[in-house]
């Protein structure tokens, strides 16, 4: 069953076609993984099926859209905002509770982050800034996954344990990696996006990292 | 470089203001000015701070007034930037900003009386006003990335107060504490029209000529003005908030029969009141027009216009004196002190002083509106003159400030004087109150007459015309693509 599908999807900047026309559907279940140059038209096809996926969907653009100006725990209680009621949001936007709290405290301690809970998100590294914007994705826990180079600022070891901790959350995942190893390890179908076009469609099993190669 | 649209708006302006001239009463009346002006500046050396117990009292009331007053407008203008996108809701924060402070506690003295509540509404409803506009203005620069990163069924409610206002926070906090300074120079003036601040003592130290007192609250003013940094501390503002309700004093109870007659009597035009109906409302109207408006206006247009042009010369004149690339920290401390003092001085205080020493005439009200605004430009261009980056062996001395500074800051100068057409254009026509012919001293004349009726129509009349002149001022400034961020103007 298809839990997302487009058809003829175009996108033009200044009068210049950047991607498309091209479709495609996705069934659920499926992991995917976007490969291809940077420029290619991955970041913009992610936006693109963030605007037609339902309301369940997560959303980790590139810049991950933090507020700089909030704690950790604010920034990542966001990925619930459509659950509660405004009031008691309102409270937990002036004095985190307690449940929220203890959730979203597992959350951290899970990907390295356990001690910045109160930290303002704009005093974070580069690779804590990520990891935060992960926590949100996974404390949303919505149906599918659109995630935009979710591990590009962490080490080795870092990236495969948030990677595992993503699939593990979403079955249903679209997920753009300009990593080819990690593209291959966490996904059964990977997209090669070249110069706005599908250049290749596979199951990740048939693929090997010199297959991808000609994407680069 | 005069045919560019900057140049020839530029000339445009100081042709209104010359000719503008030839119309205006602008003489010296005082036998002898420059004693009075003598005596002034002795009484600023030999400040008399014995009173203590009266300075104590006028300046927490001042503080206490601008806290209360600012804080409800501040509180109540947030609310307002969540429904900001609707056109009404927009015209009526334009409306209630539109009306000078002086003017909305004139209005409350009569319907509430001498109470604190007077005081602190006339501060709370124009600046509601303006925080709402500002406020939006800021948030809508907020990067709207996190607001999509959330979940797509988010109420709008949360979205906004989520990720827009915790974005735009730090700017919503130093726009917010800029205009605390406005706040307390709009309550040290009510006290000129008697309410128990600032401005009350400061008449009353005046008329009696007692110079040193003058001296001495004019000196504690500044001083609470210049080390606003130091005693305006994020941690003690709710201090300050919730202890500024208790130092507004008690006032006068509020009679509210007089409340009710004023809304549903005395503000009625009088031949609607004595049921002569719409026939009766036409002539009582031209009469209006005719006799006090359009001198009114004419008047309040000329000093306008004359006060814009001696304000653009004075801020040029004046950035010199804090830029850095001056040589001298003697001068730029000397400068920044004179520049802190022009500006912190309400024009309204200003004026006043000049008036007394020059007598009656549209002179001190340019001067005065002159030298605070100046201040203000002159202040901006010379911290924003500091970023220019010169290369190495420009030249140095008048080139330097003719060639290299004047012609980069000559753009946002003129961001700044246009923003400032309509702040100017509120002040003059409150100077009337001090007897300059301008809206404010026609409606002082009807309050005085008891006619509120004909106050408030020409109250409404000056809040059109700056309205208007509001549009036409971001009318120019879009032709000559002009920006600014909103942080630093109003």
């Amino acid at each position: 069953m298809a839990i997302l599908a487009v058809n003829d999807l175009s996108a033009s900047y200044g009068g210049e076609r950047v991607l498309g026309p091209l479709s495609l559907s996705l069934a659920s279940g499926e992991r995917v993984a976007l490969v291809g140059r940077s420029g290619a038209g991955k970041s913009t096809l992610l936006s693109l099926l963030y605007d037609e996926a339902d309301a369940s969907t997560a959303f980790m653009p590139q810049d991950l859209g933090l507020v700089d100006t909030l704690s950790v725990f604010h920034n990542v209680y966001m990925g619930q905002l459509d659950r509660h009621s405004v009031l008691y949001s309102l409270c937990n936007l002036l004095f985190p509770l307690k449940k929220p709290r203890r959730e979203i405290q597992g959350i951290l301690d899970e990907l390295g982050l356990g001690d910045k809970l109160r930290e303002p998100a704009g005093e974070l590294s580069g690779g804590q800034r990520q990891r935060t914007a992960v926590a949100r994705a996974l404390y949303q826990q919505g149906s599918l996954l659109l995630a935009d180079e979710p591990v590009s600022a962490l080490d080795g070891p870092l990236a495969r344990r948030v990677m595992a901790a993503l699939s593990q959350a979403y079955p249903t995942s679209v997920i753009a990696l300009h990593d080819v190893d990690l593209a291959l390890a966490y996904s059964d179908r990977i997209i090669g996006i070249q110069d706005g076009h599908i250049a290749l469609d596979e199951p990740s099993g048939r693929l090997t990292t010199a297959d991808l190669q000609p994407l680069y | 470089m005069l045919r560019s649209r900057t140049g020839l708006t530029t000339l445009a302006f100081i042709g209104v203001a010359l000719a503008c001239l030839p119309f205006s009463d602008l003489a010296i009346t005082t036998l002898n000015p420059w004693q009075e002006l003598e005596r002034l500046l002795y009484g600023l050396l030999t400040p008399d701070l014995t009173a203590t117990n009266e300075l104590f009292t006028a300046f927490t009331r001042t503080l206490a007034y601008a806290f209360t007053g600012v804080a409800l407008g501040a509180v109540a203008g947030f609310l307002l930037t969540t429904v900001f996108s609707s056109r009404l809701v927009r015209a009526f924060c334009a409306f209630i900003r539109s009306i000078h402070e002086i003017f909305w506690a004139l209005i409350f003295l009569q319907c509430l009386g001498i109470h604190p509540l007077s005081g602190v509404l006339a501060i709370a409803i124009p600046f509601a006003g303006i925080f709402a506009k500002v406020y939006s203005e800021i948030i809508d620069e907020a990067d709207p990335l996190p607001a999509r990163a959330a979940p797509k069924n988010t109420r709008r409610l949360l979205r906004y107060f989520f990720t827009q206002v915790p974005e735009a926070w730090p700017h919503l906090r130093t726009y917010t504490a800029y205009r605390l300074e406005c706040g307390l120079r709009s309550s040290a003036i009510l006290g000129f029209i008697g309410l128990p601040t600032l401005g009350f003592h400061l008449e009353a130290a005046f008329s009696q000529g007692y110079y040193s007192q003058v001296g001495a609250l004019l000196l504690v003013f500044y001083l609470l003005i210049a080390t606003m940094r130091l005693w305006l501390r994020p941690r003690l503002v709710p201090v300050y908030l919730a202890a500024a309700p208790f130092f507004l004093g008690e006032g006068m109870p509020i009679i509210w029969g007089n409340v009710t007659r004023f809304v549903t009597q005395d503000i009625v035009p009088q031949p609607l009141r004595e049921g002569e109906g719409w026939e009766g409302l036409q002539p009582w109207l031209t009469d209006i027009l005719a006799n006090q408006a359009l001198p009114g206006i004419w008047n309040t247009l000329l000093l306008t216009q004359m006060a814009l042009v001696a304000t653009g010369v004075l801020a040029l004149l004046a950035f010199p004196l804090i830029s850095t690339h001056f040589a001298g920290p003697v001068r730029r401390t000397s400068g920044h002190v004179l520049l802190v003092i022009a500006r912190s001085t309400p024009e309204y205080i200003l004026a006043y002083i000049l008036l007394q020493l020059w007598g009656p005439s549209m002179l001190p009200a340019v001067v005065a509106l002159a030298l605070h605004n100046g201040g203000i430009i002159g202040h901006l261009v010379g911290r924003m003159s500091d970023e220019v980056p010169l290369r190495q062996g420009a030249p140095t001395g008048f080139n330097r400030y003719a060639w290299e500074l004047v012609p980069r800051v000559y753009p946002p100068f003129l961001a700044f004087l246009f923003y400032r057409w309509e702040i100017i254009m509120r002040e003059t026509a409150i100077l009337g109150i001090l007897g300059i012919t301008t809206l404010g001293f026609y409606v002082e004349g009807a309050i005085q007459e008891i006619r509120f009726d004909r106050a408030m129509v020409l109250i409404l009349i000056t809040a059109l015309l700056n309205i208007g002149v509001d549009a036409l001022s971001r009318r120019i400034r879009a032709w000559l693509r002009l920006k600014t961020r909103p942080t630093c103007e109003a």
